[in-house]
């Protein structure tokens, strides 16, 4: 293997990671709240449920490339246009576990809940959203590694990112340069997982789990 | 609406060009298919029969999953340079997790009563295995087949970006054009081909599912 | 009630006045016109057979489930008249799948109501200390637990302590102790016994289990299909059931049944004597099986009759047992009986 545009351009790959990065945390911070309040929506109003929850099973099929194609029409190319393609996208992973997660929720829990005087708020805040929280915790992990994911793919269509480094070294015909962008968003989601795997140790249920065990 | 005229258009004037570039995705992506299963499912066979260690290597072999497709993709191009070879491996490599997870998982919930009562009955161990244990376990192997044939037929669609002509070629074009009617041409048919190859699969798994359960 | 000792009234009288309760597209009223004064303090069980509606007349009453018609008052107050969650926060609320909190402690899940009341630190932590004390968890062993660190019979008395945190006048209780084993049951039984003639609050239990009513119960309310076919003492229940339908469902014919239902207490007619001390002893709240069985084991024909300071009280005779069992007429007076413990 051939690592020398690794050894000799670290500091533009560097660089390129947390271009790669920043623009994947940006996405996710849009794209969270959203899926909450979607998600929250499709749970409390019934006659929303079943359209939300099957039009987000329908786009889970759509590959990422395909959805793409869909969108450049709309939205164009650019950095732009690749964070609304990361956000729309993640809302797939989001919402499925937000609703997935709220609906897990034990309804003798919730009604003793109610029982004791909580208003629906305080509900939510306490019981509700913590109990729900493991689900949701890991949907944000699978949505995060899909946006780094299609952040790659996003490099084509001019959003920066390490996928800009692999595409550039393709045109050159440069294996080293591919090499380089490979390792780095790989390491870059190897790591992610990691930093999310350990933050699903700290939710409440998680807590209490290992509290028990 | 004329953008469907003009897609419709796009597929009647190209009729020949889409034709290949339909049947080398899916060529490809079924070799890759066929591969994948010769590799991981014997595999997963093997780690659900060891004591120990078995979940680790599934574990292990799991978390390709993490790594971004158009990163493994792009992966074995240094290796190979452009063309078949890296995109077959690729996309094999790619189907790894979702067979290892199912044939490990498959062949750990069959019921060890009912594998002792087969032996109990002078069944031999390869009477065992082959015609209890591997039936048992082939509806949630055939799931696991069912998810690889998604990834497989959504990620040929990158093989376009190392030179093989599937039919990424014309999302790849459609980009490059900033054209409305090769995007969703391309975009279509690939999500067409996902839907169908679940479908299928999904069908063979309703097929070998046992009567009860 | 009687066995209150003397304490200022802790529990809140509850009214019922045609009480209806039709499920949407139901084809009948899950409950059907119900009408009950409950007396502050009391005990009430709630008894019937599944699907009788003891849980939506229940929960209709901290407006889990809200009536179609007719009106609930507690003390006086109609519960539409104040905000769901103020009228909740003053109910106790038990139920049979515990509904604890998993993700917190028990001290957290047992400080929720008062927290919820915006009661100052530690004063809730005193207050949980007193509540865990109270159900039988010492606190320094079960407050920094998690739920599913505690057996059922733990949880429910966590469920039990979380339900009494701020002094709630009324307690709803759904089978509390429908999941747990026998042994275990019978002792919460006799705790929740204990626990209410220290505190005195209006408690509304619902079972299906005929033993754990008579044992619990001040009165029953008997429904069936929604109405309630008799409301009366737990003697007088199965000593003189208004129908056929109570009857059965209490085993009223059944003479080990009714053996097992009647208290020592209300069969003993014996004055005490001067042999009363040199007798074996039994507990006037034991029920005459227990007697009978005392009675085989010691060869005695009579039993001194002691309450619950161990003070004798009366004599109970075999001829006493029989009369009581034998009897099918409301002879076993309820006004005597009530009074007599
Ligand atoms: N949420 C609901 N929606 C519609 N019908 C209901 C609902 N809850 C209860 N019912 C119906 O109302 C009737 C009374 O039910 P309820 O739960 O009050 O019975 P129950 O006496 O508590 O029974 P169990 O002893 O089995 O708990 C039943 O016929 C039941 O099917
Ligand atoms: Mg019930």
């Amino acid at each position: 293997m051939d690592l020398r545009y690794l050894r000799e351009n670290t500091d533009v790959i560097w660089e390129k990671t947390l271009e790669h990065l920043s623009l994947s945390l940006t996405a996710l911070a849009i794209a969270l709240p959203l899926a909450l309040v979607l998600g929250i929506l499709a749970t409390r109003v019934r006659w929303l449920t079943t359209p939300v929850v099957s039009l987000v099973g329908v786009l889970y099929t759509i590959p990422s490339f395909a959805f793409m194609a869909f969108l450049i029409p709309t939205f164009g190319i650019g950095r732009q246009p690749a964070l609304i393609i990361l956000v729309t996208y993640a809302q797939v992973f989001l919402v499925r576990n937000v609703v997935a997660g709220l609906q897990s929720v034990d309804v003798s829990t919730l009604e003793a809940a109610r029982g004791l005087g909580m208003n629906e708020f305080q509900l939510f805040r306490r019981v509700w959203l913590p109990l729900a929280s493991p689900v949701i915790v890991a949907g944000i992990r699978t949505a995060f590694l899909a946006i780094i994911a299609i952040a790659t793919l996003t490099g084509y269509i001019n959003a920066g990112g390490l996928g800009e480094v692999m595409f550039a070294g393709i045109n050159r015909a440069y294996p080293s340069q591919v090499l380089a962008g490979v390792i780095a968003v790989t390491a870059l989601a190897l790591a992610m997982d990691l930093v999310m795997r350990v933050l699903e140790q700290f939710t409440p249920v998680a807590r209490a789990r290992r509290a028990a065990s | 609406m004329d953008t469907i005229e003009s897609v419709l258009e796009f597929y009647r004037e190209r009729s020949d060009q889409v034709l290949e570039l339909t049947w080398n995705h899916v060529e490809l992506s079924l070799l890759a298919l066929g591969f994948a299963t010769l590799i991981f499912v014997p595999l997963g066979v093997i780690f659900s029969r060891m004591t120990r260690g078995g979940s680790g290597w599934v574990g292990a072999i799991a978390s390709i999953r993490v790594i971004p497709s158009l990163a493994l993709v792009f992966l074995f191009y240094p290796v190979f340079g452009f063309g078949y070879e890296p995109a077959l491996v690729a996309l094999t490599v790619l189907a790894g997790p979702p067979l290892i997870l199912n044939t490990y998982a498959g062949m750990r919930q069959v019921d060890a009563s009912i594998l002792e009562a087969a032996r109990g009955v002078g069944m031999n161990p390869a009477q065992v295995f082959f015609k209890v244990h591997l039936p048992l376990a082939l509806p949630v192997i055939v799931a696991g087949m069912r998810s690889a044939s998604v990834e497989i037929f959504a990620s040929a669609t990158l093989a376009s970006f190392i030179g093989v002509k599937t039919l990424g070629q014309y999302i790849i074009t459609g980009i490059s054009l900033l054209d409305t009617t090769y995007l969703l041409a391309g975009g279509l048919l690939i999500v067409a081909l996902v839907l169908g190859a679940e479908a299928i699969l999904g069908a063979v798994e309703r097929l070998v599912r046992p009567p009860v359960a | 009630m009687s066995d209150r000792n003397g304490e200022t009234a802790a529990g809140s009288a509850i009214r019922l006045d045609h009480v209806v309760k039709r499920y949407p597209g139901a084809e009948r009223a899950a409950v059907d016109d119900v009408t009950l004064a409950v007396e502050p303090g009391e005990f009430i069980v709630l008894l019937g057979p599944s699907g009788c509606g003891k849980t939506t007349l229940l929960k209709m009453i901290n407006r889990i489930h809200e009536p179609t018609g007719g009106s609930i008052h507690i003390d006086d107050i109609e519960i539409h008249d104040l905000p769901a969650s103020a009228l909740r926060r003053r109910i106790g609320y038990v139920i049979q799948q515990t509904g604890l909190f998993p993700h917190i402690r028990v001290e957290d899940n047992v400080a929720t109501v008062p927290s919820l009341l915006k009661w100052d630190k530690s004063r809730i932590r005193r207050r949980v200390r007193e509540l865990l004390e109270l159900v039988g968890l010492p606190p320094d062993q079960y407050a920094r637990r998690y739920p599913m660190q505690l057996s059922g019979g733990e949880q429910q008395r966590v469920g039990l302590a979380r339900a009494l945190a701020a002094e709630p006048t009324t307690m709803l209780m759904d089978e509390p102790f429908g999941a747990l084993d026998a042994i275990t049951r019978t002792r919460l039984q006799s705790e929740l016994r204990r626990i209410h003639r220290q505190l005195g609050q209006t408690i509304l239990f619902v079972t299906h289990d005929i033993d754990e009513a008579v044992r619990l119960a001040d009165r029953i309310v008997v429904l069936r299909e929604g109405r309630v076919v008799q409301f009366a003492s737990p003697l007088e229940i199965v000593t003189a059931p208004a129908d056929s339908f109570v009857a059965d469902l209490v085993g009223a014919d059944d003479v080990l049944r009714r053996m097992s239902l009647i208290p020592v207490a209300s069969a003993a007619q014996g004055g005490l004597t001067g042999r009363s001390s040199d007798l074996e002893e039994i507990s006037g709240s034991a029920f005459l099986r227990d007697a009978i069985g005392q009675m085989v084991e010691t060869g005695a024909d009579r039993l001194a009759v002691v309450d619950e300071d161990g003070r004798p009280v009366s004599e109970l005779s075999l001829d006493d047992i029989h009369d009581a069992v034998g009897e099918h007429e409301p002879a076993a007076d309820p006004t005597v009986s009530a009074g007599d413990q």
